[in-house]
């Protein structure tokens, strides 16, 4: 966490916007052709400050442009890399969506970004505009217009997010994303635990079970249209198939003993999963098709959380085959099984990035629960948070983000959702109706 | 070595804490806690729970069965050999201190290896069925030694042939 490097955010036209500087910023983006800088000490990321203009509405749609600017200004002010000034500060009251800002009126309140936008009722849906504006140049970086039913304003609002990180920064947004989770309520020693859908800002949650079972760790399919899970349904525990529009439920398989920690391969045609035998767990892998199981760990040992990498080439899993939980590497078809964690403490719970370029995991030493990062072959292990308990991490569609759980200390504590940047910057609470864990992370819904 | 140590000095003191409560308690009525035994039914789960014991306790990460737990699980096997009618399930438990998916698997081990122990003192493992509930149930609340100790274990749960009490 010593390191430090620049983020520049910049849009692909080449128009400098700004850029960040990071403490241990993993990735430095290609040059902008311009590009203003600023150092951040102390530890903080010096977030863009970008100016979000309540959208202008026609009649009836006074509701829509409030909805759609707030979700805009809070996705974009979760992330860390923006900072979305008061919109009692603006100077400009925008009268019209077709006329140029007067920017030397945004440029005094600092904005390096301005938003505009209008939203119209247009029979029985709604029609949004934006724009987005770099403040500098003077030029017009995206303008986009969406016509919705009334229920997806705040996914219009997510999408338009989404392009704005994306123009800004390079990166592709993960806001129209969703997280499936476990809901906690009860008391501790008898929790009804049931599986909440919700979108990744907390908005819209949806139950998925009533409670009656308990489940645990519900990861989604690539489609994003089915979860597998654990439930302790009828007598033995075993993983199951959920369609969530449709609500129904598939076992995975028949086996004699319990089935447990599910995870889709990245096409979708493949659940991998642990299942016991006696005291040992090993890794099978079952074709959804054929119903074809192949057995990809023979250790007598706990071999479990199996996660693929993301061109389905080779699983990460732990194993403590060797006296204690440590995180491994091996081929799709099992072979060449290879142990990459070599720290202090016991290192479990591996989930690949989507873009491959690491692992994340959690690790208990010295009495601590933390959440960090390591590359596949084991190397730069860097670690995000730590404290009493923090565990099961799940990363966004960008790899920028990692969402995990934190548990709380005493009788009537439990776990919450957070949220953290891949620098270990910008810790978030993700609300949540009550206690919850075990969250997995949509890919992005288009 | 260290982990054991400390969870035996900690079950040495719950036993001191219990009895402390106990002997308060039965001060004013001697009769009391005596009673409660007299009218558990043989072959009843309390008296099960009762005479035989209900639960063994893990150490840190461990599934070997102690000298203590052992001698528990060969007063359950005598039992059960009484009452031949009776079935059990055998629960596997974990602490808070490990993550979801191992711990199921944890859990999972210590109930095969109470389940093979009884099976070992003649036990028909026909009568033997196990879950493994990994950290989902926890039996003390606390975040501490003395609790995370009492939540590392196999509780055994009578699910057929029971007398009622």
């Amino acid at each position: 966490m010593n390191d430090t490097m620049t983020v520049r955010l910049f849009n692909p036209r080449g128009i400098a916007s700004a850029a960040l500087a990071l403490f241990a910023a993993l990735w430095l983006l290609a040059q902008p052709a311009l590009a203003v800088e600023g150092t951040v000490e102390g530890g903080r990321i010096n977030p863009l400050p970008i100016a979000i203009v309540p959208f202008l509405a026609g009649d009836g749609a006074e509701e829509a442009g409030t909805t759609i600017s707030s979700v805009i200004s809070n996705d974009l002010g979760r992330s860390g890399y923006f900072n979305p000034l008061d919109p009692a500060s603006f100077i400009e009251k925008i009268e019209s969506f077709d006329q140029e800002p007067r920017f030397a009126d945004w440029r005094q309140i600092q904005a390096k970004a301005l938003v505009t936008g209008q939203a119209f009722v247009d029979g029985s849906k709604v029609r949004v505009s934006f724009r987005l504006w770099d403040v500098n140049t003077q030029q017009q970086l995206a303008a986009q217009q969406f016509t919705t039913s009334p229920k997806n304003l705040r996914r219009i609002g997510h999408l338009i997010a989404d392009l704005i990180y994306k123009q800004l920064t390079g990166i592709d947004g993960y806001f129209d994303t969703r997280i499936v989770f476990v809901d906690e309520s009860g008391p501790k020693d008898r929790r009804v635990k049931k599986l909440i859908i919700m979108d990744q800002d907390g908005y819209n949650p949806q139950a998925l079970t009533d409670g009656r079972d308990l489940v645990l760790t519900p990861r989604f399919s690539p489609n994003s249209q089915e979860i597998t899970y654990m439930s302790f349904g009828s007598g033995t525990p075993r993983v199951y198939l959920l369609n969530i529009d449709t609500r129904q439920r598939e076992l995975v398989g028949q086996f004699d003993n319990m089935s447990f920690a599910p995870r889709f391969s990245p096409d979708g045609q493949k659940v991998v999963m642990s299942l016991q035998d006696g005291g040992n767990s090993n890794i099978f892998e079952m074709d959804l098709r054929s119903r074809n199981l192949r057995q990809l760990t023979n250790v007598p040992a706990i071999n479990t959380a199996p996660s693929y990498s993301p061109d389905g080439s080779r699983i990460t899993f732990e194993s403590d085959r060797g006296g204690a939980q440590q995180i491994y590497v091996m081929a799709v078809d099992g072979s060449g099984q290879n142990r990459i964690s070599f720290g202090d403490g016991r290192y479990s719970t591996p989930v690949w990035s989507p873009d491959g370029k690491y692992i994340a995991f959690t690790k208990q030493a010295n009495g601590k629960f933390a959440i960090g990062v390591m590359r596949p072959d084991g190397s730069g292990e860097r670690i995000l948070t730590e404290g009493f308990h923090n565990e099961g991490p799940t990363w966004a569609p960008n790899g920028r983000v990692i969402m995990f759980f934190r548990d709380t200390q005493g009788e009537s504590g439990g776990p919450q959702l957070w949220s953290v940047d891949i620098t270990g910057y910008n810790e978030q609470q993700v609300p949540t109706p009550e206690f919850a864990s075990d969250p997995a992370w949509s890919p992005k819904l288009n | 070595m260290i982990v054991s140590a400390s969870f035996k000095i900690a079950a040495a003191l719950s036993c001191v804490l219990a009895l402390a409560a106990c002997s308060k308690k039965n001060s004013p009525d001697l009769n009391a806690e005596a009673g409660g035994v007299e009218q558990a039914v043989p072959g009843s789960a309390k008296e099960f729970a009762l005479n035989a014991g209900d639960r063994i306790y893990f150490a840190e990460d461990r599934s070997t069965l102690s000298p203590e737990a052992q001698d528990t699980l060969r007063k359950q096997a005598a039992w059960l050999a009484k009452y031949q009618d009776v079935t059990i399930q055998v629960e596997g438990h974990a602490d808070e201190r490990g993550t979801r998916e191992y711990n199921i698997a944890l859990s999972a081990r210590r109930a095969t290896a109470t389940r093979e122990f009884l099976i070992t003192q003649g036990v028909n493992g026909k009568r033997i069925s196990s879950i493994a509930y990994g950290k989902e149930r926890p039996a003390a609340l606390c975040d501490a030694e003395q609790c995370w100790s009492q939540n590392r274990r196999a509780v055994t749960v009578i699910t057929g042939g029971a007398r009622t009490s």
